[in-house]
């Protein structure tokens, strides 16, 4: 008897007798008092994210092209060129020096202020850990209500990654005092572009 | 071999250091890392330890992640942190190893987005954890693994008391609460999961080794409050206290204090008795009498100060109506 045998073969013993039907899962809607787009910034921003606002949307993109920081900047979307290539061949560790790191989220909720990325939109998933700050360009449009709404998505299926961020990497262990900046991207800031 | 820098284990499942204070952790700094051990500083001391780990991540022949939630039906394994340090792990070196409890297991996708919204909040009063993050195969060139560990789970899901303690989600709010744990710290359980949830769960995994601590507790049910997943924690820890007095686990000195407290908990004259003297040899008894292989509570603890009056003889004093015995009305 193998040791999965063995572990399968107790967990049918030991069942919990009776029956144990699949709860259906109630649905929780959100308050979006302010609106949608509002409540996702609002939460967005409490867990230490950071907004480019410019209007319209053209002046966006010069903005984030003009606060690029830092000799290395990597993209992943064609609305931004940066100065190193990406593609899926590059090595994980190779974006250690990358500075800007830029992607697009496949969608924000509002509930959460969270964005979503698979392994498609980061082409290589260390670019939105080793960067040191990571550009995110998200469609207003693509901005869904709560949690529930974005495990509807069939990525959740079909992806290999798929990744919430809420806020750059962050630490409360020394003391609980707040370090936003603990392994992974010491900011994140949204851009709100529109899918070309 | 603890991976800790100090040679300890963690002390609490959400904020493993949190037992220590920022001078401590400069002090561990200093000597393991480098730092200045004068410069207690939080953001020094955090950004030290970033720039300390990267070159160890980078060059890693393989990260281990635990999981906090798995799914059945599409092969996901789910793991919520806020440092970005399992998605640093588990992306960069060409291995990746999960870890996971035979528990973890939940059947769809849909009911992430009940669970992921209980965790965060439940833990840290928070929406999300910063990163929640969806592994289903390896990556691009690289190799994934997932360990399921039983240890003790199969037979508890067995146990009619117990069984049901499986559905803890490890979000550490019992602990939170615990007003024995926030006292004494995560190390005094002197096992993987300290606090209340510690109490009925690591007997199933060592019997003899954990048949104390379900007495660590006040039962007072706090923890039961609390529990997200609705774990009646505080009854299951008395109900432990039942199987191991009928399995003759009682260590003869407990069955015997037992015994007496049971006699002078009945006697209040007894009892008034006993608090003073109590309190009175606790001041002036020397250190070893106190701390003795005997009493096995002070080999990782330290006893309270004893208050220099009972509050009995406090209330006769000054609140007290010339009442000849002391007793408080």
């Amino acid at each position: 008897v193998t040791d999965r045998e063995a572990i399968l073969a107790a967990v049918a013993r030991n069942r919990p007798s009776g029956h144990h039907p699949l709860p259906s899962i109630p649905r929780f809607p959100q308050p979006e008092e302010c609106g949608r787009l509002a409540t996702f910034l609002r939460n967005f921003a409490a867990m230490g994210g950071s907004v480019f606002t410019g209007s319209p949307e053209t002046d966006t993109i010069e903005l984030v092209r003009g606060q690029l920081n830092g000799p290395v900047i990597c993209s992943a979307v064609p609305e931004i060129e940066g100065n190193r290539k990406l593609d899926k061949f590059v090595r994980p560790s190779d974006l250690a020096d990358v500075d800007v790191g830029i992607v697009r989220a496949l969608l924000g909720v509002a509930e959460t202020g969270s964005v979503l990325f698979t392994e498609d939109e980061l082409a290589v998933n260390t670019l939105a850990y080793l960067a040191q700050h990571l550009v995110v360009l998200l469609d207003p449009d693509d901005i869904v209500s709560g949690l529930q709404d974005a495990y509807e998505r069939s990525e959740f299926h079909r992806a290999g990654y798929a990744v919430f961020h809420t806020g750059p990497s962050a630490t409360g262990d020394i003391e609980g005092v707040l370090i936003l900046g603990a392994q992974g991207v010491r900011t994140l800031t949204v851009a709100l572009i529109s899918r070309s | 071999v603890w991976i800790q820098l100090d040679g300890e284990p963690p002390s609490n499942i959400i904020g493993p250091a949190v037992h220590k204070t920022r001078g401590d952790v400069a002090e561990v700094f200093a000597r393991s890392l480098g730092t200045d051990s004068k410069n207690d500083d939080v953001h020094y001391l955090a950004k030290a330890q970033r720039e300390a780990t990267r070159p160890i991540i980078l060059k890693a022949d393989a990260g281990l992640t635990g999981c906090n939630f798995a799914v059945a039906e599409s092969g996901t394994v789910t793991v919520c942190t806020n440092e970005g340090n399992a998605d640093l792990s588990a992306n960069v070196p060409p291995l990746h190893i999960v870890s996971m409890g035979i528990e973890k297991l939940i059947p769809r996708v849909a009911d992430l987005g009940v669970f992921i919204r209980l965790l965060a909040r439940n833990a840290l009063g928070v929406p999300m954890t910063q990163y929640t993050s969806h592994f289903r195969k390896p990556r691009f060139g690289a190799e994934m693994h997932i360990v399921i560990v039983d240890n003790g789970r199969s037979g508890r899901l067995g146990m009619e008391e117990f069984w049901t303690s499986l559905k803890c989600i490890r979000c550490g709010a019992c602990m939170a609460t615990c007003p024995v744990y926030r006292r004494s710290g995560g190390l005094s359980y002197d096992a993987t999961y300290a606090g209340p949830i510690g109490l009925i769960i690591n007997p199933t995994t060592d019997f003899h080794k954990y048949s104390s601590l379900p007495f660590v507790s006040t039962l007072n049910g706090s923890c039961t409050n609390v529990c997200p997943v609705k774990i009646n924690i505080h009854e299951q820890i008395f109900a432990w206290r039942k199987v191991i007095a009928e399995k003759g686990e009682l260590p003869i000195a407990k069955a015997a204090m037992m015994k007496a407290a049971g006699t002078i908990l009945s006697h209040p004259q007894l009892y008034r008795l006993a608090v003073s003297s109590a309190g009175m040899a606790l001041r002036h008894l020397p250190h070893f009498l106190v701390y003795n292989r005997l009493n096995t509570w002070t080999r990782g603890r330290e006893m309270p100060q004893a208050p220099r009056e009972t509050f009995h003889s406090w209330w006769a004093k000054n609140r007290g109506r010339s009442n000849s015995d002391g007793a408080a009305q």
